[in-house]
């Protein structure tokens, strides 16, 4: 790409990026004790996660059973309370092997 | 001799009990760092399909630590689009990580100057605010660096190896790999949620608003997935605080 396009674009996307995040991490620090706010911001990172995860896992790999595989997989994972890599590494496997059974069966 | 028990107690103790040590965040990153290895890789596929050079998707993922934000620049670039367009459509995608700043500020021990802040808030993304958050102690500043270390390591190289050799790897195996970042998000949330309802109600509520955005076309057409992040996120967290009375359960969860 034409540097004279991607540079002024770059910079005003990275330095947007780090502002978002920077200025209230810095300048946001006294402890919240209102006990509603507080929860507020206790639950938030969970919502977050739960908003990513669902439903665009289930359009990860471009085939709805594959995705489901995996979905189904880290679900079991993580409720046994597997580590973070297993059940990471756990979905993609179960991906993989729902793969090569759709594969088998439309070829069949 | 009680004395120097004592004192060799109280030397080791800060480092592991308070904010965490370096080495514990760089283990704790490995998973994420392995994570966005994959997801990466069809970062830097999209990017160079969409005209930059390799060093210029790297130069992007290495500046901007950030999926959703990245793929919609990258977009931007490639229709050279405006300056404003993109400090806007940054700043919407990416505004979840205010929230995560903030509630992460209230997880951070004194280690965490001012200087510390500014820097380390480069490297504030979902999955490490998701990994500290859930963390039982504080979150300190060598903590933290250990944590975003591989995870931008991965990050970038994943780019670089996507926009150098994407064409090559069959489309199966990337579509595998695509699911691992998402197994990681349901690690975080499922472990927390089965042992308190609180939690397990507002993230099935997330689930479900995201799920409108989504499906609903006159939402889907006119709410980016970054703000429909948003708007599911905090709905969902205010009918917690809101419907159930005990708002501690949520941290209770924690301890």
């Amino acid at each position: 790409m034409n540097l004279s396009v991607f540079i002024p674009l770059a910079v005003v996307m990275a330095l947007t990026t780090w502002l978002v995040r920077a200025l209230p991490f810095t300048l946001f620090r006294r402890k919240i004790t209102n006990a509603r706010v507080k929860a507020f911001f206790d639950l938030i990172p969970y919502t977050v996660l739960s908003a990513m995860t669902f439903p665009a896992i289930l359009y990860a790999t471009g085939s709805l059973p594959t995705a489901c595989a995996g979905l189904a997989v880290a679900l079991i994972l993580s409720f046994c309370e597997r580590s973070l890599l297993t059940v990471a590494i756990g979905a993609c496997l179960a991906t993989l092997a729902a793969t090569g059974v759709m594969m088998f069966i439309q070829r069949g | 001799m009680a004395e120097t028990e004592n004192d060799n107690l109280k030397n080791f103790d800060p480092a592991a009990s308070n904010g965490g040590t370096f080495h514990e965040g760089l283990r704790d990153g490995l998973a994420i760092g392995l994570g966005y290895l994959s997801v990466s890789f069809s970062f830097g596929i999209l990017a160079v399909a969409s005209g930059l050079s390799w060093w210029q998707a790297g130069l992007v993922s290495l500046t901007n630590i950030t999926s959703a934000g990245q793929v919609a620049g990258v977009g931007i670039m490639a229709s050279s689009g405006g300056l404003i367009e993109m400090m806007i459509s940054q700043i919407v995608i990416n505004l979840r990580y205010s929230l995560m700043a903030i509630s992460l500020s209230q997880k951070t021990d004194k280690s965490m100057t001012s200087l510390k802040r500014a820097l380390l808030a480069y490297g504030l993304t979902d999955e490490i605010f998701g990994v500290a958050a859930s963390k039982e102690h504080e979150v300190g500043s060598k903590y933290f660096f250990g944590l975003t270390v591989l995870p931008v390591i991965g990050w970038v190289l994943g780019t670089l190896l996507g926009a150098i050799l994407g064409g090559i790897f069959p489309d199966f195996l990337t579509n595998a790999l695509a699911v691992g970042i998402y197994g990681m998000f349901i690690s975080i949330v499922i472990p927390k949620a089965k042992h308190n309802r609180v939690i397990m109600i507002c993230a099935l509520i997330s689930c479900g608003i995201s799920c409108l955005f989504f499906y609903v076309p006159w939402l889907k057409e006119h709410v980016s997935s970054g703000f429909a992040i948003i708007i599911a996120a905090v709905v969902a967290a205010l009918v917690g605080v809101f419907c159930f009375p005990h708002g501690e359960e949520a941290k209770e969860a924690k301890a």
